[in-house]
């Protein structure tokens, strides 16, 4: 194991530390807890700073989603296997789809709104807010999740079109609680 | 009724990611497609939800502070440059050597097979201090980071204290292998000269505190509460017992309150 030395130290700065918002915010919504996300995020970037040798230039911020995804899923793996073999329905959630109205509702709803993203299994999760949160390409998407392009925009159409019938479904449900 | 753009092209689309001749031939369907017309529509909705309801999670403040602790541990003011430091620490280790060779020569104090090995380690650790790419180290002057950083490495516990209201501040710690463990050291300054404590754990009783001189470096050792301590430096030999007593007072006081 190499510590930084002065130079790199500089540069990590410079590079990676701009992004510990993106760390975490990623870690957040994959492990959808916030005390887990900042030991993960920790761990991913103290983990980072240690193989910063390594990064030759490039994309710093993909470099370090990376390695936070990477330490996302190892640490599910291990703590919470169940949530990786996670299948979604598309036949049952499907048959309620979104209309511009629910999701306009929705929009006013922030619990609703998070509970449906997080619904969603964890690698629809991540492409979703990978997209919509953080405002990455479809290249940097690929680059990070290391899945290929194609697969990278029909995960994102079905992530987007699950998002929606979770949406419904759960203004539905909502809508039945408040009765 | 489905449209043949819909799905991927149109998602292509709505994220940039078409080409300024593909985008505009789709802007051209779009015209007469109800369908993609719709679907546009809904991604819009989607994204603006995501958007506005302020999902973004920024990091916590404990986070940004563990991280910068981690990769720039000293305030600059304080901030000694890793080659001195490394300087230091070899010149401290070619020091000890020189401490134990000398210790070997006086019969008596310790098994002679005991100090044959623990002289070879050395020199190992003294040719490896010569290689500033090998060596790990932190520099701060925070106890609880050096404190972090070597509990993290070791497999005995160390107590750091920073004793700079009674003049000598912490400057950080390294790791180093003796006779196959890991060793400890501290580093701390009096009066702008570096003192470096090695730390490891024995079996062997407490002991009183030893010191010898050699070509202007005093050592001082010690063993206490199952650890050997070997303090090294140019400073006086006085200072090197006044670090002694605080380095064992703390130890006892840390011990005492758990």
């Amino acid at each position: 194991m190499s510590e930084l030395e002065l130079a790199d130290r500089a540069r990590f700065e410079q590079l990676v530390l701009p992004h510990v918002d993106a760390a975490f915010n990623l870690a957040r919504w994959l492990l959808r807890g916030r005390a887990d996300a900042e030991d993960v995020a920790q761990e991913a970037l103290l983990r980072a700073c240690r193989f910063f040798r390594g990064f030759h230039g490039g994309d710093a911020r993909a470099w370090l989603l990376q390695i936070v995804r990477n330490t996302c899923y190892t640490w599910l793996e291990k703590n919470r296997p169940m949530e990786l073999s996670m299948e979604f329905d598309e036949e049952i959630h499907l048959q309620a789809c979104a209309t511009p109205e629910t999701l306009a509702i929705a929009g006013d709803d922030r619990e609703r709104l998070i509970l449906a993203l997080e619904t969603l299994p964890p690698r629809f999760r991540e492409i979703l807010v990978l997209r919509e949160l953080e405002g990455c390409s479809y290249k940097e998407i690929a680059a990070i999740t290391s899945i290929p392009i194609g697969t990278v925009m029909s995960s994102l159409s079905r992530a987007r079109r699950q998002l929606c019938s979770a949406l419904a479904n759960s203004s539905t449900k909502g809508a039945v609680r408040e009765v | 009724m489905k449209c043949n753009f819909a799905d991927t092209l149109l998602q292509c689309y709505f994220d940039g990611e078409l080409s300024g001749r593909a985008a505009a031939e789709f802007e051209r369907h779009v015209q007469h497609c109800a369908h993609c017309a719709t679907e546009l529509v809904d991604l819009d909705l989607l994204r603006g939800s995501l958007q506005l309801t302020q999902l973004y999670k920024p990091a916590p403040a404990s986070l940004r502070r563990t991280i910068n602790a981690y990769i720039h541990p000293v305030a600059p003011s304080r901030a000694v440059s890793q080659p001195l430091l490394w300087h230091w620490l070899a010149a401290a280790a070619a020091m000890l050597f020189i401490g134990i060779v000398l210790w070997k020569a006086s019969p008596g104090l310790r098994s002679d097979d005991y100090q044959a090995e623990l002289a070879g380690e050395i020199v190992e650790a003294h040719v490896r201090s010569l290689q500033p790419g090998q060596m790990t180290g932190i520099t701060s002057n925070d106890e609880r980071v050096v404190q972090g950083w070597l509990d993290s490495r070791t497999s005995f516990n160390v107590s750091v204290r920073d004793f700079a209201n009674r003049g000598f501040s912490l400057h950080g710690g390294r790791l180093d292998t003796i006779e196959g463990r890991d060793v400890a050291v501290l580093v701390y300054e009096r009066n702008g000269r570096p003192i470096n404590v090695f730390i490891w754990p024995t079996r062997e009783k407490d002991n009183p505190p030893r010191t010898g001189a050699r070509q202007g470096f005093q050592w001082l050792d010690w063993r206490k509460g199952k650890l050997e301590f070997c303090a090294v430096s140019e400073a006086d030999t006085a200072d090197l017992e006044r670090l002694q007593e605080l380095i064992s007072t703390s130890a006892q006081i840390s011990r005492e309150s758990h």
